[in-house]
């Protein structure tokens, strides 16, 4: 198929319809509005079922039903909307049921703003609701990975049985870009013996995330535990560009890792020795090729639309072998590249501690 | 490689001005992103979006050092005219900014682009004449790339639209 021009949020609700996409559930916020619009326009004459719920409680209840009972399943929202999903997507973790919440991302806390932000980031990956748990958390970086994340994030939905989040925000929603979808393209159809579809022929399967006895309770939570390392030895992905011999590696998702992407080509002008890694997991993070990539003399610079969120696992992989510093504008406020190449020779000249 | 900023009143087609270069800029195979001011916009109010255009990957999509404005009415000149980049253009509608730029380090084009628009029998294609003008200063596009983005963009019913929107780029090419 040619190359066409699509918001963010169409090209990744055009990719889940054609991940064969059954059911839809959202409610309305500002900068997500274009994926319900779309499913509203598209998702019943290709074979789902597109509702607005009355809220976002109930949208992500209707999730956790249309997820037990075996079909593809999508909700969309954004910050405010997805705190009160919270709860939803715990029950939906410990029942162990696949799904995909697209997170477009805008500025808080409260209702704050519309403006792009990624202030979410502890929400999305430490959890977020109740309980010990982890969604799969992938971070696109334009509108190809909108569509392109969204077509893995159903397929590892099904594979590890787990609930997986898009994580965008407002740039990402709404800027155009050129988009490409595979001819062809066949859902991957996975079987799914576990879900509620009519107990004809066989005993009836329990969807559910009650678990009172503490003896039982425990050695759940530990095969739980146990399918999340796994993701973490399976899973992590992320892209890197001029590591190699960095003095300063700018580290970044989304739309700061585009931003810190202008920083870096500014920096290499000067001579600077920099270099780009950008998270495509956020969770799992991918800890261990940072580990590698520090060594002393080489520092890491965090470039974040939040308060200092993502710098924290930063720190963590390094594990204070690299001096960890932060780049960041708050408020629906975007950084520059200049405010990063500002920071970058602040760093390289050790003018900050 | 071209920073650009649309800038107007909300119902001008500001953010169709700018689809339209994004769009002819993926017809020539460049590497091209487009952002609106998503803000509580409304009709009458100021809107404007961010069009860049490059070889090769793009980084940041939000523009803040323009190489090029176009401002279609006062309140977006007064607040882009200093932003442009040095040795950058600036293109504006006369029609409604009635001022003059002071700046001697950039390039600035006046085009009454009501005037000419409604000439041409439609208010509506003011947008298409300021895309001439900056189709012709930049060489960042063809005309023929304008024409198929808009067989592409607008649909079959509209199609004869298009001469007229054709016309409208090519009396604001010859402002220069």
């Amino acid at each position: 198929m040619a190359k066409t021009l699509m918001k963010g949020n169409e090209a990744l609700s055009e990719a889940a319809i054609r991940a064969g996409l059954k059911a839809f559930y959202g409610y309305p916020i500002t900068p997500q509005n274009e994926v319900p619009a779309y499913m509203a326009e598209h998702l019943p004459l290709r074979g789902g079922v597109y509702l607005q719920a009355e809220s976002e409680v109930s949208a992500i209840n209707m999730v956790y039903g249309a997820a037990g009972a075996g079909v593809r399943v999508m909700t969309s929202s954004s910050s405010p909307g997805i705190s009160l999903k919270q709860e939803g997507i715990s029950y939906i973790a410990a029942a162990q049921l696949p799904c995909v919440i697209v997170n477009v991302v805008r500025n808080g806390p409260g209702l704050g703003g519309i403006q792009p932000a990624q202030g979410d980031y502890f929400q999305a990956v430490k959890g977020g609701g109740h309980g010990d748990y982890h969604m799969i958390v992938l971070a696109p970086g334009n509108v190809q990975e909108m569509a392109d994340l969204t077509t893995l994030g159903f397929d590892l939905a099904d594979k590890w049985r787990n609930p997986v989040m898009i994580l965008g925000d407002g740039i990402l929603g709404q800027m155009m870009e050129p988009v490409e979808f595979a001819e062809n393209q066949e859902p991957v159809n996975v079987e799914k013996p576990w879900a509620t579809t009519g107990a004809v022929d066989r005993e009836p399967n329990i969807v559910n995330s009650l678990d009172i006895i503490p003896e039982k309770a425990e050695k759940n939570m530990q095969a739980l535990l146990a399918k999340y390392e796994k993701i973490k030895e399976e899973e992590v992905r992320w892209q890197e560009d001029g590591t190699e011999d960095a003095d300063v590696i700018l580290v970044g998702y989304g739309t700061s890792a585009r931003v810190a992407r202008s920083a870096m080509e500014l920096a290499r002008k000067e001579g600077l020795k920099v270099g780009l890694f950008r998270p495509i997991t956020l969770w799992p993070f991918p800890e261990q090729r940072l580990r590698e990539l520090a060594k002393p003399g080489r520092k890491f610079l965090a470039v974040e639309m939040s308060a200092g969120q993502m710098i924290e696992d930063v720190r963590l992989a390094v594990n204070g072998v690299s001096p960890v510093y932060l780049s960041n504008r708050l408020g629906g406020m975007v950084p520059t590249p200049e405010d990063v190449l500002t920071k970058t020779r602040d760093i390289v000249q050790g003018r900050v501690n | 490689m071209a920073d650009i900023i649309i800038a107007g009143f909300g119902g001008q087609g500001v953010l169709v001005l700018g689809q339209m270069i994004t769009y002819s800029g993926m017809i020539e195979d460049k590497a091209v992103s487009w952002f609106p001011s998503y803000g509580p916009e409304q009709r009458g109010g100021t809107c404007n979006c961010s069009v860049v255009i490059a070889d090769e990957e793009i980084g940041s999509p939000l523009v803040t050092v323009p190489t090029a404005a176009i401002v279609m009415n006062a309140p977006s000149f007064d607040r882009f005219e200093p932003k442009v980049g040095k040795g950058g253009l600036l293109i504006y509608n006369s029609s409604l900014i009635n001022k003059k730029s002071e700046r001697d380090d950039i390039r600035a084009i006046a085009v009454p682009a009501n005037e000419i628009a409604d000439e041409l029998g439609s208010a509506r294609v003011a947008n298409m004449v300021l895309l001439g003008t900056f189709i012709e200063a930049t060489n960042l596009i063809k005309p023929e790339s304008v024409e198929k983005a808009l067989r592409a963009v607008l649909s079959e019913r509209h199609h004869n639209l298009i001469p007229l929107n054709m016309q409208a780029l090519e009396r604001g090419r010859a402002y220069q």
